[in-house]
């Protein structure tokens, strides 16, 4: 459940907060609702936040193979103006 | 005509004449004609254009009065950036070549550029026109960016500012983004078939969520690869939706109209990628916000609504009746006291008024006032007139204080 993506839980949040403002529930029911919102932001939080910097370099082998290598190790050249 | 005429016009040619082959003279033509019109450039209209499977061109250039036959071998015609079209006024550069074996001549064209623009602008439209007819601009093609990415790839030179200028804004932004950088040739001859082939190994390697291709700034030639077919229809066989990022804000190139998503320069594709986070941060806490101010208003009219209704259910318990009752008994028992009160004091008054009627009319009061009663003795029988005494009669005087006895003394009528 806490492995949905980023996309899925803002789409939910959204229909939640529609709901809640209509007013359409029953206040139990908004009270359930307004704490899976919450836990929804969080998520949304939790996706935004998540994820490292880093940035690397994809090189192709001589046999076609890709490898991924830090983005110091690429050698000096100027090809460009 | 008479056979004589034949004769009478032979009669006056030379005698001494030289009688060539077909082969001899044809063999001398070619060698002047070859051995004059070499490195030459002439400009015409394209006519009567055929291409053979032999790969070989065949042309016809003219003007308004004449026409000359050409012929682009293969070697030469594909190092064509443009495609040659009837019509087209082009500039040629060649030689003339004699055909011996038909007697006919023809310029074998090493190179040509059209006439008025350059070859690589027409090239471009050519294809940009090409590839739009075949719906590789559609939009009906581009494929959404995602939401939020974490892992951008970026084809291009490891070198170049391209790659500078994005991480600096992916910097700046302190966005936590991957970024896998493949390097590769952005300009020359195999920039085009690198960029292309960059694409599909991104594909297939498959880590990468959004994929930004492009280079800094040049002149045409140096943007040239981004106006290849190959780069084109790499981008659009890409499953990786592709920003491209070439050049300055001014320059399109084919790349751009296949791209899912023109960023006009590189530090600008940057920003596509880290704004949207931005903007999805924005957008969240908006919704919170949302959520909150919605039920909190929600709670804020049960709560009123609440204390409503129980000041008005208060009223309903036995004590609140009683008191209801008790305060009715008192505004009635009020009104009681205050009605009879009121009553009493008009009496009263009535009385005071009737009381001092009667003093009015009481002999006593006017005795009060200084009158006296005289009255015969022994009778007591109030004397109203003189003639009802006689001279010596002694008469009782009655006066506001006491009484005196009185004898009259003289009358007067």
């Amino acid at each position: 459940m806490e492995e949905i993506p980023f996309e899925e839980a803002l789409r939910q949040l959204e229909a939640i907060v529609v709901k809640l403002e209509t007013g359409s529930l029953l206040l139990e029911e908004a009270l359930q609702a307004f704490e899976e919102g919450v836990r929804l932001a969080r998520i949304c939080s939790k996706r935004l936040e998540e994820g490292e910097k880093k940035i690397s370099v994809l090189l192709r082998s001589e046999n076609g193979e890709l490898v991924e290598g830090p983005f110091e190790a690429v050698p000096e050249r100027e090809d460009e103006a | 005509m008479h056979p004589m005429d034949l004769f009478s016009s032979a009669n006056r040619l030379p005698l001494d004449r030289q009688v060539f082959t077909v082969s001899e003279l044809t063999s001398q033509i070619k060698e002047i004609l070859e051995g004059t019109f070499v490195g030459i450039w002439v400009e015409g209209e394209i006519s009567n254009l055929r291409r053979p499977s032999s790969g070989h061109m065949y042309l016809t250039l003219k003007d308004e009065a004449t026409q000359i036959s050409a012929v682009m071998f293969r070697s030469s015609n594909r190092d064509l950036r443009f495609t040659p079209k009837d019509g087209l006024a082009v500039i040629v550069y060649g030689r003339v070549s004699v055909y011996e074996r038909r007697g006919e001549y023809q310029i074998a064209v090493e190179y040509m550029e059209p006439k008025g623009i350059g070859a690589l602008q027409l090239a471009y439209e050519q294809l940009k026109e090409r590839l739009a007819q075949e719906g590789l601009f559609d939009p009906a093609h581009k494929k959404p960016l995602p939401l939020l990415p974490q892992k951008v790839g970026v084809i291009t030179s490891a070198t170049g500012a391209a790659i500078r200028d994005i991480l600096h804004v992916i910097h700046r932004r302190f966005a936590n983004l991957q970024v896998i950088l493949y390097p590769v040739q952005v300009q020359g001859e195999t920039a085009a078939a690198e960029i292309a082939r960059a694409i599909e190994d991104m594909n297939r390697w498959g880590k990468i969520e959004v994929l930004i291709v492009g280079r800094g700034g040049g002149s045409i030639e140096d943007l040239w690869a981004f106006n290849e077919e190959k780069v084109a229809r790499a981008i659009f066989a890409s499953r990786i939706p592709i920003i491209s990022a070439v050049g300055h804000e001014t320059d399109y190139t084919i790349a751009d109209f296949v791209a899912d998503v023109r960023a006009p320069t590189p530090s600008a594709a940057g920003e596509i990628v880290v704004t949207s986070k931005d903007q999805l941060c924005q957008r969240t806490d908006e919704l919170v916000g949302r959520m909150v101010s919605s039920l909190q208003l929600r709670l804020q009219r049960h709560a009123t609504a609440l204390s409503h209704l129980k000041g008005r259910l208060q009223a309903l318990t036995p004590e609140g009746m009683l008191k209801l009752q008790r305060q009715k008994l008192l505004a009635v028992a009020d009104r009681l006291e205050r009605g009879s009160f009121a009553i009493l004091q008009l009496k009263r008054e009535s009385l005071q008024r009737t009381v001092g009627k009667l003093g009015a009319l009481s002999p006593l009061a006017v005795l009060e006032r200084g009158f006296a009663l005289c009255m015969r003795l022994p009778s007591l029988k109030i004397v109203r007139n003189a003639e009802e005494v006689g001279l010596g009669d002694v008469v009782l005087v009655r006066l506001c204080q006491g009484k005196i006895l009185c004898q009259v003394k003289e009358r007067e009528m």
